[in-house]
């Protein structure tokens, strides 16, 4: 024991040079002779170097946390990062609260309307739908092959157009009426009658708020009519009365009839029939005829939803607006037709009569 | 998404704002031990590894271990010798801090997918490599000491790390002469060892 600790302070002396030249020099003979007391040196100093090397990373670190004691991280913290990420790390930290929040607004929200009955109510929601028909691509080409196989009309684009509704004469030389939605932003109007002959219109007169717009025929191929077959009815008809339409919810004519069922329109409009008739898109614009073969309103519309609940413009609002346009900014006379040559027929020889004074207006 | 990578893109001009002291100035500080080169170092480079750290999903904290670490790697380089002044040591600092960040975001299984990069990047794998060893053997030796006790510890630091002379040992710990103060020091250096290597094994 005495002796390893006298050779362990040999080694310490030897490896941090405090022997003498001498004495420094009979260990390094010591040494190069004795493997083992080598083999002890260099063991004793690898230990030692290990340890010093642990005593200064120590300190370093040590020191590190002085000087990073000393600095303001905040401050370089908000010079090096933008609020961008402050604000992404926010985000990253509470979304799950803030989804869960939000849920539970939406929630509160949706149960409270439920419970109130808010969704009960039809009274709010807008379930009127006008009657112009959104012309597909399908049908499109579905009409060009068939107006390939059959004769082509002289002329007028063969293009079925982008929106289709329905039109009737108004006076034998070439006044049509539609509804104003119908023709609503158009860039051109032409109207086709059941026989395939398309004619280019212009639009003389719109009117929003009756929802009527007329028609005048510019087409130099146009002949005029001897005389409209039907007369347009100046009073309200009643309850009851048994109606019919014709019109182009399709490329070709359709007959539905019904009856009226109210004297207010949609959401209690005067100006209005309800009418229990089943309409579709494209039968907007059409005439709405009574037993007689008088024009008694203008189809605009139906309630979605309701089966059968369709509306019409009464014919006394579609003459008030008629009388609305000046004269004098027509070409030609609007004269009215006041003989009814249909009274009397039957239903099908008055359809027949007055099916080519009902036109399919395109819309392009 | 975009937007952010725009606002990152702006970031990178205002990275380090303080002056940075000259590389090779830096080297000849470390090696002689340098308290100011210490310093302009830290407030120099640790900036940027804090704006890494934290737009990689880390926090001020992880920045400083990361940081302080790679600086640890950077002395040992340096004193070990064979740092070349190829790269800057901007570069140098960023990829060890880089790549020990990474590591830890893998270990707590982080997404590691989409790491935004600030500057270049080094191969610094083998300087990591040597520095995990020296990093196993320096908790190594720190559970040693902790495990010798005192006044063992104190001895063994005083005398080898702060170079103390046995005699202000002797007189610190009351010993009647030095050769009472070495033969202690013997013994306690010898525990320490069995426990180093014992640790080791």
């Amino acid at each position: 024991m005495k002796g390893d600790i006298e050779l362990f302070n040999k080694i310490e002396a030897y490896l941090k040079g405090e022997m003498s030249p001498t004495e420094h020099a009979e260990f390094d003979e010591l040494r190069k002779n004795n493997p083992e007391l080598d083999h002890q040196v260099v063991a004793h100093h690898n230990f030692v170097s290990q340890l010093t090397e642990y005593g200064s990373r120590h300190q370093l670190k040590a020191d590190m946390e002085d000087i990073h004691s000393q600095l303001d991280i905040a401050a370089i913290e908000s010079e090096v990062v933008p609020n961008t990420v402050q604000v992404k790390k926010m985000w990253g930290k509470y979304r799950f609260d803030l989804a869960i929040a939000a849920s539970v607004a939406i929630l509160a929200v949706l149960s409270t309307l439920l419970s109130t009955g808010f969704f009960a109510s039809d009274k709010n929601t807008s379930n009127y739908s006008a009657l112009r028909r959104e012309i597909n691509s399908l049908k499109r080409s579905q009409n060009a092959l068939i107006q390939n196989i059959n004769d082509k009309p002289a002329h007028g684009p063969t293009n079925p157009g982008q929106f289709g509704g329905t039109g009737f004469a108004l006076t034998a030389n070439g006044y049509v009426v539609t509804n104003y939605h119908v023709i609503e932003g158009a860039d051109s109007v032409y109207i086709q009658n059941s026989a395939g002959e398309s004619y280019k219109v212009k639009t003389v007169y719109a009117d929003p708020v009756y929802d009527l717009a007329l028609l005048q025929i510019t087409d130099s191929a146009f002949k005029p009519f001897n005389s409209v077959p039907y007369s347009i009815k100046k009073n309200t008809s009643d309850l009851g009365e048994e109606i019919y339409t014709v019109g182009f919810p399709k490329d070709d004519i359709v007959f539905s009839k019904g009856s009226l069922s109210s004297k207010t329109g949609y959401d209690g409009d005067t100006t209005a029939y309800q009418i229990d008739m089943n309409v579709n898109p494209g039968n907007s614009g059409g005439p709405l005829f009574d037993n007689r073969g008088n024009v008694v309103g203008v189809i605009k519309g139906k309630q979605l939803k309701y089966d059968g609940a369709a509306f019409a413009i009464k014919s006394g609002f579609l003459l008030k607006a008629l009388e609305a346009i000046p004269q004098d900014s027509l070409t030609e006379k609007l004269t009215l037709s006041k003989k009814n040559s249909l009274t009397g027929l039957s239903r099908v020889e008055q359809v027949k009569k007055m099916r080519d004074y009902i036109f399919i207006v395109k819309v392009y | 998404m975009g937007y952010i990578l725009a606002v990152y893109g702006i970031n990178i001009q205002n990275v380090v704002k303080t002056s940075v002291p000259a590389d090779n100035e830096i080297i000849i500080g470390i090696l002689n031990g340098s308290q100011q080169t210490l310093n302009q170092l830290y407030k120099a480079y640790f900036p940027m590894i804090l704006q890494f750290v934290l737009t990689n999903s880390g926090d001020a904290d992880d920045a400083k271990d990361v940081f302080q670490e790679a600086v640890i790697v950077l002395y040992n380089k340096v004193k070990s010798g064979n740092f070349e002044l190829s790269s800057k040591l901007k570069t140098f600092i960023y990829s060890v801090s880089r790549r020990l960040w990474l590591k830890r975001l893998s270990q707590k299984s982080k997404n590691t997918g989409n790491i935004k990069d600030f500057e270049e990047i080094l191969p610094v794998e083998h300087d990591l490599e040597q520095h995990e060893i020296k990093d196993r053997q320096y908790q190594l030796m720190e559970q040693s000491l902790e495990m010798l006790g005192e006044p063992c510890k104190t001895i063994i630091e005083d005398f080898y790390l702060k170079n103390s002379s046995m005699q202000d040992i002797c007189e610190k710990f009351g010993y009647t002469n030095s050769d009472n103060a070495k033969t202690q020091k013997y013994k306690c250096l010898q525990r320490l060892k069995k426990l180093f290597f014992q640790g080791k094994m």
